[in-house]
Formats: structure tokens, sequence, C-alpha cells
């Protein structure tokens, strides 16, 4: 197993309460990789903290080392802006830029980071629109306000505005739960389709979601992590008796 | 429903709608009970000059001539002046309090800031009169005057007192509101619209640029209109420092006088009837003044903060 980003005795604290307990994960290259649990399990705080961005919150402390490519992003020397240009996310509820249209909601990115020279941003915008499925359905009014999106629509936006920076990572925190069934099926279908160039984890509460699109599997509660496995094992074979409870609907 | 408390609960809603409407007539009653005074005893003096009061060069109360233009210019150069300087010093403040500083600074930090606000107006003149202007007179107009002397709004002899003193002095006195203001704008920036700028590789500065600056420029604006309504009609403080002598001179070094100032200033010695309605008069037009800035602010917030629909707002 290739491993792309390597979770290692991670822990992470709010406060004095501590949302993520000594949490070892690896997330393999170019696989999808799915962390699921009942709601306050520490699953959503631990993907915001492989980007830093709890940061932002006062009164927040972690403990490990989150490796990328083998150089822990928790380093001095870690760029913040160049760490989260490398470790894209996609959020819970769509939050497209509302003050921007459609085409600089995805060439946002691309404006900080830089351009590469000899490409366009038409081009970037057009291709990240088609790798999210979304070009179709917008390439007649890319200078048009996003909030005429559906949410659905809205979601594949934010998706496309993090591809367009070309992340290594793609981190989604329950990126269908604002969602109906059909925008749900797109999203999820995009994102079988984008691991073969990304590095995919997600973050969800439904396991039927996790079992159709997730190579491996890891079910935490209550800040740790039960179980990690191929996704197959996780769900037909579990070895802890929690989380065949969880999986087999006993809660959560 | 219970008969008897059903019976209280009516009586006592027709009795207090009674009073909310009122309360909302009188509102009413007194704006124009104010306008009717202005128009009253203003009378005398737009017979006498006509609508060519208001454009008059010469306000001359000794022999009898009075022409507004130069209070105008005065009161609008001043309160521009006030803006250009507060509006950058108070965008500053607040994008500090709200995104850079540190959490156990803010609170104190913001509470100081409106206690600026607090202040009286006089206060704020004794130390314009006492710091100020020997301030401006020493260091600012002679830094301004060799650095930028080829531009006529930087020419003339350093007095201290006079339009630029008033300039500075109105700045420090609006930037508490409008500091004020513009922070709670920020505040009100989603934390989700600024996250997802900043997972996408973005510094603190082009989230602020590009995200919380445009997201709040409606407020913005209203923040900046409601200084300078305040900068407009401000009295005390800038009859103590801008010279009181109503003439219009393209250097911000000279001697000016402003609507509000020379009402304060000439009131209780106006000696005979058209001199008192000149000052009324004067008065009138800056009502007539705010009253189309708050209209036009209106219009401008309305246009910029056309949100575009369905925005859900945290």
């Amino acid at each position: 197993m290739n491993v792309k980003l390597l979770v290692e005795e991670f822990s992470a604290w709010y406060g004095k309460n501590q949302a993520v307990k000594d949490v070892t994960l690896p997330v393999p290259l170019h696989q999808v990789t799915a962390i699921i649990g009942p709601s306050g399990c520490g699953k959503s705080t631990l993907i915001r903290c492989l980007n830093r961005l709890h940061e932002l919150l006062p009164g927040t402390r972690t403990k490990g080392r989150v490796m990328l490519d083998g150089q822990d992003i928790y380093s001095d020397n870690m760029d913040l802006a160049e760490l989260r240009h490398r470790i894209g996310m996609v959020f819970q509820k769509p939050n497209p830029f509302s003050t921007m249209s459609i085409f600089n909601n995805v060439a946002a990115g691309v404006r900080v980071n830089g351009l590469r020279p000899g490409t366009k941003m038409e081009d970037i915008v057009e291709k990240s629109l088609r790798m999210a499925a979304l070009w179709d359905e917008v390439k007649d009014r890319l200078h048009e306000s996003p909030y005429n999106l559906s949410g659905g629509q809205q979601q594949r936006l934010c998706i496309a505005r993090a591809l367009a920076v070309e992340p290594e990572v793609l981190l989604m925190d329950e990126p269908c739960s604002a969602l109906d069934p059909a925008s749900t099926l797109k999203v999820e279908e995009l994102i079988a389709d984008l691991k073969s160039r990304y590095t995919i984890l997600m973050v969800t509460h439904n396991m039927q979601q996790a079992a159709r699109v997730a190579d491996y599997t890891a079910f935490f509660l209550n800040g740790q992590m039960i179980e990690y496995g191929l996704t197959t094992e996780i769900f037909t074979n579990p070895k802890d008796k929690r989380t065949e409870d969880y999986i087999s609907g006993r809660f959560g | 429903m219970r008969k008897k408390s059903y019976k209280a609960w009516l009586e006592g809603d027709i009795a207090f709608r009674g009073f909310t409407y009122l309360a909302a007539l009188s509102l009413v009653g007194v704006v124009l009970a104010i306008l009717w005074v202005l128009v009253e005893k203003s009378q005398l003096t737009f017979t006498k000059f006509g609508p060519g009061f208001a454009l008059g060069s010469r306000w001359d109360p000794v022999h009898g001539v009075f022409g507004a233009l130069p209070l105008v210019y005065g009161t609008v150069v001043s309160s521009l002046i006030a803006l250009a300087i507060a509006l950058p010093l108070s965008l500053g403040i607040a994008i500090y309090l709200t995104q850079l500083a540190p959490h156990w600074l803010r609170g104190p930090v913001s509470f100081l800031v409106e206690l600026l606000a607090a202040i009286p107006s006089v206060v704020y003149g004794l130390w314009g009169v006492f710091v100020l202007v020997p301030w401006v007179r020493s260091s600012v107009e002679p830094v301004l005057g060799s650095a930028l002397g080829f531009l006529p709004l930087f020419r003339g002899a350093p007095y201290g007192f006079g339009m630029l003193a008033a300039g500075i002095i109105l700045a420090i006195m609006i930037t508490p509101t409008i500091s004020a203001v513009s922070r709670e704008v920020l505040l009100a920036v989603p934390r989700s619209q600024q996250e997802a700028m900043l997972a996408l590789g973005a510094t603190r500065w082009e989230t602020i640029r590009m995200v919380v600056l445009p997201y709040g420029r409606s407020g913005i604006l209203g923040a900046a209109i409601l200084g300078l309504g305040r900068a407009l009609g401000e009295t005390m403080a800038v009859t103590m420092v801008i010279g009181n002598r109503p003439q219009i001179s393209p250097s911000l070094f000279e001697l000016a006088q402003t609507i509000a100032s020379i009402i304060a200033n000439e009131f209780s010695e106006a000696f005979n009837d058209l001199h008192l309605s000149a000052l009324v008069a004067a008065g009138f037009i800056l009502f007539v003044i705010t009253l189309l800035l708050h209209v036009m602010a209106r219009l401008l917030v309305w246009r910029v903060a056309r949100v575009p629909q369905g925005v859900t707002r945290e």
C-alpha cells in the first residue's frame, strides 16, 4: 500500500474536550478512504486537523504527527497556504463565494496560488467544471451568481473550485449531507471518477455511502478509531463488536 | 381559550398598539416641526436673496449680505477630509479586531473604540486646541507644504487652525462610529465563506481582500455614510479649531467655516432679524444636505446590497 497521508498517534482538543484520541490512520494514494461513525465521534474534527483549518478556532491543540509524503504538516517550516494548496477541502454545506460569479468561484483558488505559465484561466475553469460534471449545466451562465444553482450543483461547484488548484489530497466533510438523493448519487459517481487522480479522504455518517464509494473504511467512536480496513472487510466481517453493532444499525 | 384572559390580552393589545402607534407618529411630528421652523424662520433670507442664498459667496453680517456657499464648502470639504482619513483607519481597526487580533485582546479594544465615541465633542475640541492645532502647525503643515506644495491644496502659511485641523479632528471623532459599525459588519461574514477561501491555500490577507471585504461592502458603505453624516453636523469641536472664517480657498491650510459651526458661533450675537434668519436658512441647507446624503446612501446600499438570491446567511 502506497500511503499518501499518514495520521500518526494523533490527538486533538477543543479546550478541555479531547475530540480525537490517539488515532493512527493511513490514507492510501489514489484510493477513497471513508471515516464513518456517529455524530460527535471526532471524524470532522480529524479532517479539519489535516489541513489545519481547526486552528482558526481559539483553544485548539493537537499532539502527534500527520505525514504528507513523509513530511510532518505540523512541523514549524510548513507553510499553511502551501499545505492547503496541496490538501483541498469540500465542506459539509455547499459554500460557494456569494460575492463571486460561477466562473470566479472556480478561478479564485487559481488566482491566489498563481496561474502556471502557459495555461489559461478559461481552460482551467472549464476543465475543473467538467471534472465536477457541472460544465454542461453552467457553461451558458458562467457569469451568474452561484446562488441561482441548486444545492447539488452548488456542491459540485465547490468540488470544481477545490479541483481547480490541483490538490494532491481532497478532504470531504460529509459532502452529501445537505443534498437530495439524486444529487448525492451524482457526487458519489464523481468521487469514484476522481480517485484515479486524487487521494480522497471523506467523512460520512451514511454507511451505505461509505460502502458504495470507499476502498478503505475507518470506524470512529468517541474520538477513537475502533477499526480500520478494506471497506468490504469492515462491512462483511467486522472484527470489533462495536463496529458490528454500528454497521448493523444498533446505534448511531 | 379562557374568556377572562382573552379579554385582558385583547385590552392590553389595543393599549400597547395605541402606544407604539403614537410613539411612531411623534417621530414624524418632530421632523415636520423642525422642518416648519426652518422654513418659517428663514423666510426673510430666502425672500431677500432667493435661491441665490445658497450660491452667494459672501457672508458679511456687518453689511447685511449673506451667501452660504463658503459654509457649504467648508462643511462638505472638512467632512470629506475626515472621511478620507477615517475610512481606511476604521477599516484597519475593524479588520484587526475581527480577523487578526488575539482573541483575548478583541473585547477590551472594541470597548475602547466604543468609549471614544462617548467622549463629548467639546472635550475633543479642547484637545484639538491644545494638542492637535500646535502639532498641525509645527509638523503636519510644514511637511505637507514642502512635500506636496506644488498642489494648491497644500499651499500657504501654516496657521494650525483651519480646514485641515477641522478635518483631522472630525476624522478622530467619526473613527469610532465607522469602525464599530464595520466591525459588526465583518463579524457577520459567515465563517464558512472564509474557511472556503483559506482551504484553497489563500493567505489571511487574500481571504480578507477576496471574501471578507466584498461580503461586507454594503455594510461598510453604510458605516461610511453614517460617519459622514456625523461629520457634517458636528459643531463644537469644529468651531474650536477651524478658524471660523467663511471663505472659499483651495488651500486646506486656510481658515474656513462650516454651517453647524457658524450657527453655534453667531447665533447668540446675531443683532438683527436678517442675520438670524440667514443662520436658520443655513441650517435649512444643512438639513437638505444630510437628507440628500441619506437618500443617496439608501440608493447606494440598495444597489450594492442586492445579494444574490437564496444566499443563506449563518
